[in-house]
């Protein structure tokens, strides 16, 4: 196998759209090293001024939840509904509520 | 602590899922058939992307002006662009990008028919975004709501792009037929030797695509090649008499009573020559990709052993 052969790692690519916007996944592609990726991203993600900033983190360092433990993970905010505004009826003339 | 779901169980969550319209993501249990048929077209849309610059890449350096030569560029590399994207979301269901690279270069899967036709006049960068980017989109948007979620996103931003494409070639077939006699008739040329081709690119009829019906079931496609193909004609004939065209298709007329245009038959022969490899420029394009990846070998082993020394001089500090 040929040195070119070795994959290059990995990397997810991160745009903010624009300024008050938070940075929004946007896809993925190989790169040798970081700076590298930065120069991809641009090209292949920001080509119609989609972004004023742009994240590459290496895929392999990323923690993710298991989509298998889905219920487990989210299960403890299932029954607080109390967490939303809509839980508490309040007469519909009070103002500004 | 956490046990392995039964494959039923893991079945029965991946229908519902199906069901509700929601869509898959990489991480999901799916069945291997599934990710088989996912990995094959997705694979052969991002090859036709990367071949598909192949056809037009052929004029960039005798555009007719400056303005043309910059918009053929911009286009071309946005196919390569799409490859990427494509190559990226075929990724997430485990196939290595040199995998993908290799079983295009030993012409193991395929990239769409309609790219081995050459680009015998300018005209025909004009007749390809019109009429060749044009049956894309078609097949495209509803590809945007497919049920694996990488492809889905992966589409939006190319049809986002595309309409890009179909509209720079319509302005440029435009501004031929504005032109002179002989303008205008290579554009007809262009027209006709592309038309049933282009036609073919929605793949064989429905009784002829045994695939077709396990995909529509599993969300993958979401319209049948026949469906498309009409939609593409009812769209593309008034575009033809905007621009002055004749479409070469004797057969081809309103008909009232279905609301659609009729239309002849491609030559389904000629489609499976093209697919087996016996079109006009298969062999041309697949030694010309294999050249420009033998050739851009050293720029990516340059860039590897670049960014070991760099990694070597970090740890070393």
């Amino acid at each position: 196998m040929s040195a070119d052969r070795r994959e290059w790692p990995l990397y997810e690519v991160f745009v903010r759209g624009k300024r008050g916007l938070n940075h929004v996944h946007v896809g993925s592609l190989h790169a040798p090293d970081d700076t590298m990726a930065l120069r991809h991203a641009r090209d292949v993600y920001t080509r119609r001024n989609e972004g004023v900033s742009i994240w590459v983190v290496r895929a392999d360092a990323i923690t993710a939840s298991s989509p298998d433990e889905k219920d487990p993970l989210f299960g403890p905010n299932g029954d607080k509904v109390y967490r939303h505004p809509t839980f508490y009826d309040i007469p519909d003339d009070v103002p500004h509520m | 602590m956490t046990t392995i779901p039964a494959e039923p169980d893991l079945q029965a969550a991946f229908d519902a899922t199906i069901d509700r319209h929601d869509r898959i993501e990489p991480r999901d249990w799916m069945p291997d058939a599934y990710r088989k048929t996912l990995v094959r077209q997705i694979a052969q849309h991002a090859h036709s992307e990367i071949i598909g610059m192949q056809p037009e890449g052929n004029w960039i350096g005798r555009a007719p002006s400056l303005r043309r030569k910059a918009i053929l560029l911009a286009k071309v590399q946005d196919e390569a662009g799409h490859g990427l994207y494509l190559y990226s979301a075929c990724e997430t269901l485990g196939v290595s990008r040199a995998e993908l690279t290799e079983l295009l270069l030993s012409g193991r899967q395929k990239y769409s028919s309609i790219f081995n036709y050459p680009t015998l006049s300018y005209a025909d960068v004009g007749t390809i975004g019109w009429l060749v980017d044009g049956a894309a989109i078609c097949n495209q948007v509803p590809l945007c709501r497919t049920s694996y979620g990488p492809y889905g996103r992966a589409m939006i931003r190319i049809c986002k792009e595309e309409s890009f494409h179909q509209r720079q070639g319509y302005e440029l077939l435009m501004t031929m037929m504005r032109g002179t006699d002989e303008q205008r008739a290579m554009v007809q040329e262009s027209v006709n030797r592309f038309w049933w081709p282009v036609l073919m690119m929605f793949g064989p009829p429905d009784a002829q695509s045994p695939n077709s019906a396990q995909s529509m079931a599993w969300g993958i496609k979401r319209n049948s090649n026949d469906e498309l193909r009409q939609k593409f004609v009812d769209m593309t004939v008034p575009q033809a008499e905007a621009l002055g065209v004749t479409l070469p298709d004797p057969g081809l007329r309103w008909n009232e009573e279905r609301g659609h245009y009729d239309f002849g038959e491609p030559d389904w022969q000629e489609f499976a020559a093209v697919i087996r490899g016996d079109g006009p420029c298969n062999a041309q394009r697949l030694a010309h990709r294999r050249a420009a990846h033998e050739e851009g070998a050293w720029v990516r082993e340059a860039a590897t052993a670049f960014a070991a020394r760099e990694a070597a001089l970090r740890d070393s500090r």
